[in-house]
């Protein structure tokens, strides 16, 4: 696994360092995707949808500067799959869900496809700014290859998938001898922030159902002459609620989702590392129990332990960049949520404002300096 | 306060403004004594407090009830170190009120009687109790009665009566007074309230109109008050439910090491946020009471428009019956018979009457048609006087109330303008706080 200069910068970051890296990462970031363009496509068998990847990049790797290339929601299952094998212990950034639960009342309306998009979008662009994962070759092909099909039918195939399994679950029956204190930490930390985001999650779509039962009461205002001026106000606030909902739900909301995926990410990664470590484990036990040396198995042994080591550096080197990360990300959606709750009320002060003005039907100036006189104290 | 009496575009410079809920009455105070009654000028009038007692009703049940302090104080100014003078207090119950509201609907007609407070809650939103023995609803109730004593202490023609002096300083025997004033039997029955508004013949254009208006006006509050109770429901929701994210941010923060302080204070205004809405929905109440008060005014103002069918009525009954009088004075005299009458036919079959019997019914036709000339006079003038001195009242009611409601438009305004202050204010805070992330 190449090391990166970003990934052993990592470990002696201190906080004022943070900005200067973003800069840093800015200035020296090499390539750039966007995912968009959606376009319906019909066979014999299925409907779905294709996307357009466009890459543009200066990496010596890549053998043009420019990349066009469709792949729809299936190809990027697929690369983010051979991703996780590759790495079993790295954080690799979810993919958006396949279906949607509730609420859905056709698999394709546009509301549904552009969300899938934005997050398909931001999917290629973790994996890009990831200083390991950016350089898989699955990576390259992805976004390179016209013809993905051929590339799919490689790698690990479905029995050996099983096998891995299989393993896996035996692994998990026996229970780890010993698991290093940091990575218990980190599993329970995993745990609490699972179930933290997803209240944080619970409680955004309980105030959007909460705002929108309001507009419709809001809706309700349905005013005659005399009331004309409050009419226009109500009509003016209907608006700015909508807006702050439409806010909420392409802002914060996919913020917050993103982590309640990544949540389920961190706890595969524990998973997996824990795996590596049992499989170790099992191996050496045996190891230990035969009485005429084994050179083999030894050397089995030897390998397993080494990929123990490999897979733990690993996931605590991606384990503080992924913190980072989730800092910034939640940091950015709450105080764009919060500017925009600002904006709200400043927007619905200024219709109550023009509201009291037209019922006086002149604009009364001490109305006015008493208002603005709150202001300034 | 100025208006511009007369026009209907009529504009209205907001003074002073003192406009938060507890001084709102104190608002009312200003603009009445400017107005200026001279029980006004004599005496400040406060309903001061309210407090509950039990005893033995009618039918000898034991009850709870509530009873109001009023104090009346002499209004003279006070000298500058001086203490104002220890008011004088009694207290009444609520039906008390009712008894002395309904002896003025009876006793003045032609005047829109102030309304009082509802007696049970309505248009309520959920978490406001539409029990009467709620210390909110009894504050509100206080406020709205000691209003009640307000408009009738202002107004030109009810602030003179008597019994209304006696109300709010004799506690002892008001009662008894009351009932001895005999109101009770000048109190139309409603029977005939109902049966004038279907046969009036020549209803006052005006008085049909303003019918109109009142019925109109009620609509409109009516759906103002019920929207703005659903609204209020709603708005609670949002806000209550915000207050779980105080919580959640408090237990997230305890796992972050960098993220916890930020999100612990984050979560501070957030639960700031979500207990806002108690005093912001206590306010809206106080506005939901004025506009109330115009609602339930729609009644006074209808019962002055039925008033004025009923003797209209009265006048348009007894002039046909004068009329019909008078025709058969003619036909007695002429010998025709125009109309069917038992009479005529009885004479036409069992022959002609005598001289005399004819005189003497002609003598006492007469009678009758002197008396019913002077009746229709009287009907005539008391009507007259009734539109004469109803449509002042009524001049004075159409500026009291666009001056009111467009004061508690705007007062209504100004609490939504603070209470986005407060949001803006909350959430800027909140801002600062991500940012600590």
């Amino acid at each position: 696994m190449p090391n990166s200069p970003s990934s052993m910068v990592n470990q002696y970051r201190l906080e004022e360092d943070e900005e200067e890296e973003q800069q840093q990462d800015a200035d020296t970031k090499d390539i750039f995707i966007t995912v968009d363009n959606p376009e319906s496509h019909v066979t014999a068998i299925e409907t779905f949808i294709m996307y357009r990847v466009l890459t543009k990049t200066t990496r010596s790797e890549f053998d043009s500067s420019e990349y066009e290339v469709r792949r729809r929601y299936q190809d990027f299952l697929w690369l983010r799959s051979r991703l996780e094998e590759n790495h079993p212990t790295l954080i690799v950034h979810p993919l958006p869900e396949k279906f949607v639960m509730k609420g859905m009342v056709e698999r394709f309306n546009d509301d549904f496809i552009e969300t899938r998009r934005k997050a398909l979008h931001r999917f290629l662009n973790k994996i890009s700014e990831h200083p390991i994962l950016s350089y898989s070759q699955h990576f390259k092909v992805f976004l390179t290859a016209q013809e993905l099909t051929s590339h799919k039918k490689q790698g690990p195939g479905f029995l050996s998938r099983m096998g891995e399994t299989v393993r896996a679950v035996a692994n998990s029956v026996r229970g780890l001898r010993n698991r290093p204190e940091e990575f218990t930490l980190m599993q329970e930390y995993v745990e609490d922030f699972s179930n933290k985001i997803c209240s944080v999650d619970k409680v955004t779509q309980r105030i959007i159902k909460e705002q929108r039962e309001y507009l419709d009461e809001l809706k309700q205002y349905d005013l005659a002459e005399p009331l004309k001026g409050v009419a226009r106000c109500v009509e003016g606030c209907s608006k700015e609620t909508e807006e702050q909902i439409q806010h909420l739900s392409e802002v914060l909301v996919p913020a917050l989702h993103e982590y309640v995926l990544c949540a389920e990410t961190l706890k595969a990664v524990m998973r997996r590392r824990d795996n590596i470590q049992a499989e170790f484990e099992a191996k050496n036990e045996a190891l230990a129990s035969r009485k005429p040396e084994n050179q083999e198995l030894q050397e089995e042994v030897d390998g397993l332990a080494d990929r123990v080591e490999l897979a733990n550096n690993a996931l605590k080197g991606d384990w503080s960049r992924w913190q980072k990360g989730m800092r910034t990300d939640l940091k950015s959606a709450f105080i764009s949520t919060a500017e925009k709750n600002v904006d709200y009320y400043e927007k619905v002060a200024l219709y109550r404002l023009a509201s009291a003005c037209s019922t006086t039907q002149l604009w009364s100036t001490e109305a006015a300096e008493w208002i603005f006189q709150e202001e300034i104290d | 306060m100025m208006a511009d009496s007369g026009s209907s575009e009529e504009v209205a410079v907001i003074g002073n403004i003192d406009l938060t809920s507890s001084e709102s009455e104190n608002n009312i105070i200003n603009t009445m004594v400017e107005r200026g009654t001279a029980l006004l000028r004599k005496m400040e009038i406060n309903v001061a407090e309210a407090e509950k007692r039990t005893g033995k009703n009618t039918v000898n049940m034991q009850e709870t009830y509530t009873v109001y302090l009023i104090e009346t104080r002499p209004a003279e100014t006070v000298p500058d170190g001086g203490t104002p003078a220890a008011p004088d207090t009694l207290w009444r119950r609520y039906s008390e009120f009712e008894l002395l509201r309904t002896y003025l609907l009876v006793t003045y007609p032609y005047i829109i009687i102030p309304p009082l407070p509802e007696k049970r809650a309505e248009f309520v939103w959920h978490k406001l109790s539409a029990d009467n023995l709620d210390p909110d609803f009894v504050e509100r109730r206080r406020v709205g009665l000691e209003n009640f004593l307000l408009r009738v202490a202002s107004h030109p023609v009810l602030s003179n009566d008597e019994i209304f002096f006696r109300f709010l300083t004799e506690e002892k025997g008001w009662r008894e007074a009351v009932l001895e004033t005999g109101f009770q039997d000048k109190a139309d029955s409603r029977l005939k309230s109902l049966s004038a508004m279907f046969r009036v013949k020549n209803p006052d254009k005006r008085f049909t109109a303003l019918k109109h208006y009142s019925d109109e006006l009620n609509t409109v509050i009516s759906q103002l008050l019920r929207v703005r109770a659903r609204v209020a429901d709603r708005l609670y929701g949002v806000y209550k439910v915000h207050g779980n994210y105080g919580r959640v941010f408090s237990e997230w923060s305890a796992i972050e090491k960098e993220m916890g302080d930020g999100l612990q204070s984050a979560g501070h205004h957030m639960d700031t946020y979500a207990s806002s809405i108690d005093d912001i929905l206590e306010e809206e109440e106080h506005y939901a009471d004025q506009l109330k008060e115009y609602l339930f005014y729609t009644d006074a103002v209808r019962s002055v428009c039925r008033k004025h069918e009923l003797i209209q009525y009265e006048l348009e009954m007894a002039a046909q019956d004068l009329a019909h009088k008078k025709q058969q004075k003619e036909e007695l005299a002429t010998g025709t018979v125009r109309v069917f009458s038992l009479k005529g036919m009885t004479s036409k079959l069992f022959g002609q009457e005598s001289q005399e019997q004819r005189e003497s019914r002609l003598a006492a036709l007469e009678q009758s048609i002197q008396e019913g000339e002077e009746a229709v006079k009287e009907k005539n003038a008391e009507c007259q006087e009734f539109v004469r001195t109803a449509w002042e009242d009524i001049e004075r009611f159409k500026e009291q109330k666009d001056r009111d409601l467009r004061e508690a438009l705007i007062s209504y305004a100004i609490m939504q303008i603070s209470m986005c202050k407060k949001g803006i204010q909350v959430w800027s805070n909140a801002k600062e706080c991500f940012n600590k992330m």
